[in-house]
């Protein structure tokens, strides 16, 4: 069967045969690639204005889109604390907005529950918009209109940005499903 | 792309009553959240030591950065310097013999200063900085401009100090974990620095806009005597910086002050020195008033100093 074709008992996850996916990886990916996300931004010196859309909420938002069910409707709550610890933001917005934002994307999607990307990018973008305004208004600092201009593009990079991370979240999607344990 | 069908509850009470709990949980999360929102919008350094513990955890990762981005500077630096380098050095070499003779004058300057200050009986106040640090990261997605440093509560660095790079003011460190520290930036919109002139006298305000320039406000009304281009540097009112330290230089003049550019950048700064709160004495005995009788103070000319707790909101 080899011989006519190498990759006859695999897919894209690998070998079919004698292997299964490491249930460790298969919980633990989403978590982590989002509070990596949350991280990442923090390794930037931003001395004049903010750089980076929050890439902890958009990772969030996108696996939320690309696999629905994964992440318990609940996990905004302690992501989102992880979030407020780096980001600066005052401790407890992102357990607010990212639990706010898990709940309207569970009332959305019994709303329409046929939906494809393009509908996908303007729920995430329309929810990213939002997120990025709130989270500006309870920063603790108090909102000059400078502030709200030098943000801006940070709200147009989170809507460009989502098709590249939903695109990266399917390859650590595959990645998660992977068959990388062996079964004796 | 319709959701998975196993996440409809149908008949099944199980499913029903997990998907209620999910909902629940949710809630309970949002609830959550806003209460500790406007907790530490109230208070906030309430949650400043499980922060400090956080930044502790990823201020390794910064260094590592920090190094990375200091190479590429360099390198960048190097490739951009073999362009014109023979017009460069020619110039180059000008200054520095312009520069050799100012630097004669200062020393005779200086030693004048010191003959000056001994007829007064001044003793010279020399500020050994804390601690030496590499700024390894920075709040980049939020609107607040925080950034990390890497030495904390263990280096002996406190709230409150100043934190200065060669070439003028940073920001005053926020709150301070074991290995690390929050630093607030002059650019932070939240933050006011009293400063003057370095020619004369002139009093001033700079706060941050949160764009990255400062607003400096005058204290004295009337005609502006401020131009472009003029330097400021920090006054030494309140307490926390030593007088004298570069802040801005003016790059627009509106009616009651200026719009100034920052002088030291931390984008382009690899180390920084945490200082000694100048008067520290002063500042305790401030605080302690303030105890006592905690009344809000109405003019910022007649406070010289906040106390600790109000770093956030004031200076």
């Amino acid at each position: 069967m080899e011989r006519l074709d190498p990759r006859a008992r695999s897919d894209i996850y690998g070998s079919r045969i004698n292997r299964a996916p490491s249930p460790l990886r298969a919980r633990s990916v989403p978590y982590i690639t989002i509070m990596l996300g949350s991280v990442v931004p923090v390794l930037l010196i931003a001395d004049l204005m903010p750089l980076t859309p929050s890439l902890g909420f958009l990772m969030l938002l996108a696996w939320r889109m690309v696999r629905p069910g994964l992440l318990p409707l609940w996990a905004g709550a302690p992501l989102g604390a992880f979030d407020d610890l780096v980001s600066g933001q005052p401790f407890g917005s992102a357990i607010l907005l990212w639990s706010l934002a898990m709940i309207a994307i569970e009332i959305i999607e019994t709303r329409f529950p046929w939906r494809g990307f393009w509908q996908d990018w303007f729920t995430a973008s329309t929810i990213a918009v939002i997120y990025w305004l709130v989270s500006l208004l309870v920063s603790g600092a108090s909102l000059t209109p400078e502030m709200l201009l030098v943000a801006l593009p940070q709200a147009l990079l989170s809507v460009l940005l989502y098709p590249i991370i939903a695109r990266l979240v399917a390859g650590l999607d595959r990645f998660r499903l992977a068959r990388a344990r062996k079964l004796d | 792309m319709a959701p998975p069908s196993s996440r409809r509850s149908g008949f099944s009470k199980k499913a029903q009553y997990s998907l209620f709990t999910g909902y629940l949980l949710a809630c309970a999360g949002v609830l959550l959240g806003f209460g500790l929102l406007a907790l530490s919008l109230w208070q906030p350094g309430a949650f400043s030591t499980l922060r400090g513990a956080a930044t502790d955890v990823v201020a390794p990762a910064g260094e590592v950065g920090a190094v990375t981005r200091a190479g590429t500077q360099g390198f960048f630096a190097g490739i951009a310097g073999y362009f014109n380098a023979g017009m460069q050095n020619n110039e180059l070499r000008r200054e520095v013999e312009i520069a050799r003779i100012r630097l004669a004058e200062a020393d005779a300057v200086k030693a004048e200063n010191q003959r000056l200050k001994g007829l007064l009986g001044l003793s010279e106040a020399e500020s050994k900085p804390i601690a030496v640090a590499r700024l390894v990261g920075s709040t980049a997605t939020s609107g607040r401009r925080h950034a990390y440093i890497s030495a904390g509560a263990n280096d002996g660095v406190q709230p409150g100090m100043p934190v200065v790079s060669e070439r003028g003011v940073i920001g005053r460190v926020l709150e301070t974990g074991r290995n690390s520290a929050r630093v607030l930036l002059l650019t932070d919109s939240e933050s006011v620095l009293p400063v003057r002139r370095a020619a004369d006298n002139v009093i001033a305000f700079a706060e941050g806009r949160g764009d990255g320039l400062l607003r400096i406000r005058l204290v004295n009304l009337g005609v502006n005597p401020l131009k472009v281009g003029d330097l400021m540097v920090t006054s030494g009112a309140g307490g926390y910086y030593r007088p004298g330290v570069a802040v801005a230089v003016i790059a627009k003049i509106i009616p009651d002050g200026g719009i100034a550019q920052l002088i030291a950048e931390p984008g382009a700064t690899n180390y920084v020195a945490v200082e000694p709160i100048a008067q520290a004495a002063a500042v305790e005995a401030l605080d302690a008033a303030e105890q006592l009788s905690p009344k809000p103070s109405a003019s910022p000319s007649s406070k010289p100093a906040p106390s600790p707790a109000a770093l956030e909101t004031v200076d």
